[in-house]
Formats: structure tokens, C-alpha cells, sequence
């Protein structure tokens, strides 16, 4: 076997082993190269596997050489080679700005061990996606979580603490959930391969064993994404977590929780029993419809700006989860579509609230007053990618929820195409609240001078805002990719 | 096999689950917490450590005279949980520790009240500027 046979797993295997290599050297800059080194690798790796598997083959890599389903296989779809591509561009480029705002919100000493956790949880999340192990998923997702509340913990406020507790408590929860569903399926099926366990399935699905293992598995996944009213954990744990953390978490994270939903949902369950025989798509449908309007409602009265894009993300969740409730090709595909759009904005959003807390301290909607002169770069950024969150064409978000509203309007659902809307409305009073301040709110004299961001920042952020725009003109591979994959998994599941 | 009697083990692990559940919720100590998220994990790994017994099964050594042995996979499997509830519960501790050195406490209470007087803190310290913002 050559390298590029390899690359399944060395996408994981990177940041995997650098991790400990940071603890070994336990130097700030050298932590941060191999941080730097090891997301940048594997990023080049899922890119080459999107070029392998764009053609629509899926690649089926046998881990120690045993075959499936006795095996773990890793197995690389269309799917899964798109979210690959997401967490590791974004790896990637939180990487490049994580440099200097690491330096200044997590203690030096601590700084090589930071990067340690934070290369952990990219592992695991990139595990989750590669992997087509059921029990796997659950050990990747453990490896993430627990690296994920370590570097929550390292937020400067001591508020941080209470908020990885919380989200401590709440993840393992929903993990042992998980654990307890598979074990389910487990008990019913004996076996542990995704593929095999959605063709023994359906045999065996009208046991009360399996549906409980179906409740299990949801209510846990639904506790990993914030799903409404599931989400408790997130607000606290994104507004103190340090910046780079928020912006890499709210980009992957949630993302990949998504992806999980979807495989277990469509995939091994198959869409016929979760959205047919089980209530599922009324569920969500009721839920991420709560969930867009009450968390864009609260979003809408926070004085701090992280923790008001924090509840701008479970609303997002909940356009993502209203997608797979139509259990459409249309409505799937706006969900990945915008798993991938909603990555581009809240990564770029929290980038920037991330540069403003390195020239300004803190991120509460009275430090922006005036900063649209004072770091034009930064608040100009901040102010495309809210666009692109509200829905304004030709920015990225307006084709992720245009093809939802295509999607519930297939189906004669027209009060819920309103939801979207008066979602995107609420989006516009809480963006428009940020810019008002910055642009029109003057600051006073004896205001200390405040530096425009250094490049190492202004750099990834624009690179994200471009591609919101980039995304929102040239839909051929995000709109192509996301539709394919959703016509795959309601097509393979069946 | 059906009703409790058949279903001992399971319902054991039930309890157990529930009655950590329970104990993570009602608790207002975080170590409390902990010990009872320890309790909720560890009724999911006697809950798969009997799913793989099978009956008069054996040990899975191969052996003469043996037709019936217990599934070993369940209880390799739980191994790697049991690792990870390890790791939780250090993860959690160590948190604690910390949670302790910042607040003075691991009251839940008590956190949320010192967190609530800060806050209030700043907002009077704010208002109190004159050329505010106005928020």
C-alpha cells in the first residue's frame, strides 16, 4: 500500500500523535508549529480524499488489515470527505490566528499543554467523521469532548471553570446515552459496523429494544448538538472559553454532532423507520422551530457579544435540524449545506469578536462602541459575516436558507418558510444591535488608542469572510457536494 | 424470558442509572455530581457486561468439552468506556479543584451567587461612568 491509501486514517493519526509530541516539548512556540504543522497536514489529507471520492465512490479503509464487520473500518464517503474538509480547514485556519490570542489569554506556561488539548479535540472530532465503527463514534466523541472541556477550562475568566463543569456534566450524559444506544443495537444485531448494523436493522426494528435504543441515541447526540431545548451547556461554554477555542468549537463541534445525527438518523436507522415509523421528523420539526425563534429571541437581549452569536448558534442548530425533519433530498441537503455555510460565518464571527478581544480585552456590546473606525478591518469582517448569518444575498447564508425554504415549500409547509423568515428578521435586530454601536456610537476622548488587528489574524478571518461570499456566488461544489450526499444517505438508508 | 425475574440484570442497571441520574440533578455539590455521573456511567457497563454472559456460557478460552461460551465483546468494549469514566471523573475533579481555588466553594449556590454579585458589580460600575454608551 502507497501513502495515499493511508489517508483515511493519517487524517486522524496527525493531530492524534502531535498531541503528546506538544506535551513533550512544552514550549509555547514550538507547541503552536506542531499544532500549526499537524491541522495544515491534515487538511492537504481530506482535501486529497474530497478529490478521490467527488466521482461518488465511497473509500473503505481496514484498520490493521481486518476486514469488516469484524474489523473497525474507516470508511470516507461524500459525506463525511465534505465534513472532513470543514473541521480541517477550519483547524487550519484557527490555527494560524490562534498564535498571537493564545499568547495573550491562556497563561504561558500553560501554552504547549493547550495546544496539546486543543489537537485532541480536533482528533476526535475528525475520528468521528472518518470512522464507520459504531462504538468508534463513541470513543472519538469522548476523546473531543473531554479534551474539549480541559481547554474551555483555560478561559481567562474564572467563569470558564463553571462553564466546562456544566458542559462536563451534560456531555458525559449525552455520551453514556449514546453508549447505552449502541449498546441497544448492539444487543439486538451483534454487531458494531455501521453498514452492517443499518442492513441487520431493519429485521429486527420493530422491537421495543431497538426504539428505546433509538430514543437513547437521539437524546444523547441531541445533547452533543445543542439541540433546543438540549443546549444549556453551550452559551456559558462558548462566551468563556478563550477566543480561539469558541471559534474552532462553533465551527466543528456542533457540526460533527450533526453529522452523527445524520448517520445514525438516515443511515443505519434509515429514514423509512426514524422519520416514518418513529415520530423523529415531528420532533425536530417542533423543536428546531422553538429553537430558531426563542434562542434568536434571547440572542437578541445579550449585553455580551460572544455569548449572543453563542445563542445565534442554537438557533442555526435548529435550521439544521428543521432540514432533516422534511426528509427530503432538498431538506437534507440544506442541512449539510448549511452545517458547511453556518462553519464559514460563526468561524469567521468569532475569529473577529477573537480579534477584538486581543486589542480591546473583552467583547461586551459597550467595548464596540465606535471600533468601525478604530479597527475598521476587524468590525468591517464582523459585519459581512453577520450578513451572511441573516441571509442577505450573495453571501453564503442566503443559499443555505433558500434552498430550506425550497425544501418546506415542497412540501406545502409555507408557516415554517415564515419561521425561517422572521428567524432571519431576529438575526438582522440582533446583527444591526452590533453594528449600530460600532458605527454610530461615538467613544469618549479618554479612550486608550486601540491598533487595527495584526495580520496573523485579519488573515484567516478574510479568508472566511471571501469564502461567504466566494460560497454564496459559486455554488457548483458546496450546493453539488451537500445534494449528493443527502440524495446518498435517503437513497443507501431506505 | 420476560416480566422482572427475567430481566433482573436490566432492571438492576436501570436503577443504578436512574438513581445517579437523580443524584447528578438533585445534588447541588459538585463532588456529589461526580459521584453520581460516576454511578450513572458505571450501570451502562454493568448493563453491557451482562448483555455479552450468555447462559452456562464460559470463559471465551477455547478448551475441550466447551460448546457454549460467553461473548468476550461486550466486555472489551465496556474496557474502553471504564478508561473513559476514568478520565471523566479526573477531568471533573481536576475541574473542581480548580472551581474551588477560584470561588472559595463547591456549592453550586454558592457559585452561581458569587458569579450573579459580579456581574451586578459591573453593571453598577458601568452606570455609574458618565459618556456611557447607553446599553
Amino acid at each position: 500500500m502507497t501513502l495515499p491509501d493511508h489517508l483515511p486514517v493519517l487524517v486522524v493519526l496527525l493531530p492524534l500523535l502531535s498531541a503528546p509530541l506538544c506535551i513533550l516539548v512544552d514550549r509555547p512556540r514550538a507547541g503552536w508549529l506542531i499544532a500549526l504543522i499537524a491541522s495544515w497536514l491534515s487538511f492537504a489529507a481530506s482535501v486529497a480524499l474530497m478529490v478521490q471520492v467527488s466521482g461518488g465512490e465511497t473509500i473503505s479503509y481496514h484498520l490493521g488489515g481486518w476486514a469488516p464487520p469484524w474489523g473497525i473500518e474507516y470508511r470516507i464517503d461524500l459525506l463525511a470527505a465534505f465534513v472532513l474538509l470543514i473541521v480541517t480547514g477550519m483547524a487550519s485556519l484557527v490555527m494560524v490566528f490562534a498564535r498571537h490570542s493564545v499568547v495573550d489569554e491562556v497563561p504561558e506556561e500553560r501554552i504547549a499543554r493547550f495546544y496539546a488539548a486543543l489537537l485532541l479535540v480536533f482528533a476526535g472530532l475528525v475520528g468521528i467523521v472518518a470512522t464507520g465503527d459504531a462504538f468508534n463514534v463513541f470513543v472519538f466523541l469522548e476523546i473531543s469532548s473531554l479534551a474539549s472541556y480541559a481547554v474551555i477550562s483555560m478561559g481567562r475568566d474564572r467563569r470558564a471553570l463553571n462553564a466546562a463543569f456544566q458542559y462536563l456534566v451534560m456531555g458525559t450524559i449525552g455520551a453514556t446515552f449514546i453508549l447505552i444506544g449502541i449498546g441497544f443495537l448492539y444487543m439486538m444485531t451483534g454487531t458494531l459496523n455501521m453498514l452492517d448494523l443499518a442492513a441487520r436493522l431493519p429485521e429486527v426494528s420493530d422491537t421495543r429494544t431497538v426504539r428505546a435504543g433509538f430514543a437513547f441515541l437521539t437524546v444523547g447526540i441531541g445533547l452533543k448538538l445543542a439541540m433546543f431545548p438540549l443546549h444549556l451547556w453551550l452559551p456559558n461554554a462558548y462566551a468563556y472559553a478563550p477566543s480561539a477555542v469558541t471559534a474552532f468549537l462553533a465551527a466543528t463541534a456542533t457540526k460533527v454532532a450533526v453529522y452523527v445525527l445524520l448517520r445514525f438518523v438516515l443511515e443505519i436507522f434509515g429514514a423509512e423507520f426514524s422519520l416514518g415509523a418513529m415520530p423523529l421528523d415531528l420532533i425536530l420539526m417542533v423543536l428546531g422551530t422553538i429553537g430558531i425563534l426563542s434562542a434568536s429571541l434571547v440572542a437578541v437581549f445579550q449585553h455580551d457579544v460572544k455569548r449572543m452569536f453563542a445563542y445565534s448558534s442554537v438557533a442555526q442548530i435548529g435550521y439544521m435540524l428543521l432540514g432533516i425533519s422534511l426528509a427530503s433530498t432538498t431538506g437534507v441537503g440544506a442541512t449539510i449545506l448549511h452545517v458547511f455555510n453556518h462553519a464559514l460565518m460563526k468561524g469567521a464571527l468569532f475569529l473577529a469578536l477573537g480579534a477584538v478581544a486581543y486589542r480591546i480585552g473583552a467583547v461586551t456590546l459597550r467595548d464596540f462602541a465606535g471600533l468601525g473606525r478604530r479597527m475598521p478591518w476587524t468590525m468591517a469582517a464582523i459585519v459581512f459575516s453577520g450578513l451572511s448569518m441573516i441571509g442577505v444575498p450573495p453571501t453564503a447564508g442566503f443559499v443555505s436558507k433558500w434552498y430550506l425554504v425550497l425544501g418546506t415549500l415542497e412540501q406545502g409547509l409555507w408557516p415554517l418558510a415564515v419561521l425561517i423568515l422572521i428567524g432571519s428578521l431576529l438575526a438582522l435586530i440582533y446583527v444591526w444591535r452590533l453594528v449600530e454601536t460600532a458605527y454610530f456610537d461615538s467613544v469618549g476622548d479618554d479612550a486608550p488608542p486601540v491598533r487595527e488587528a495584526p495580520a496573523s489574524m485579519l488573515i484567516p478571518i478574510w479568508i472566511l469572510v471571501a469564502a461567504n461570499f466566494y460560497f454564496g456566488l459559486y455554488t457548483d461544489f458546496s450546493v453539488g457536494t451537500a445534494m449528493r450526499a443527502a440524495s446518498a444517505l435517503l437513497g443507501g438508508g431506505g | 424470558m420476560s416480566g422482572i425475574p427475567g430481566l433482573l440484570n436490566y432492571w438492576v442497571a436501570v436503577f443504578l442509572m436512574m438513581a445517579g441520574f437523580y443524584v447528578v440533578i438533585a445534588q447541588g455539590n459538585l463532588i456529589k455530581k461526580l459521584v453520581g455521573l460516576g454511578l450513572f456511567q458505571t450501570s451502562v457497563f454493568i448493563f453491557y457486561i451482562t448483555v455479552g454472559k450468555v447462559s452456562g456460557g464460559n470463559a471465551p478460552i477455547l478448551s475441550e468439552g466447551i460448546t457454549a461460551y460467553s461473548n468476550p465483546l461486550p466486555h472489551v468494549l465496556i474496557l474502553t468506556a471504564i478508561v473513559v469514566g476514568v478520565a471523566t471523573t479526573a477531568v471533573g475533579l481536576a475541574l473542581v479543584v480548580r472551581i474551588q481555588e477560584a470561588y472559595g466553594s463547591v456549592e453550586e449556590d454558592d457559585i452561581n451567587d458569587a458569579d450573579q454579585e459580579a456581574e451586578l458589580a459591573l453593571t453598577r460600575q458601568h452606570d455609574g461612568k458618565p459618556g456611557d454608551a447607553g446599553t
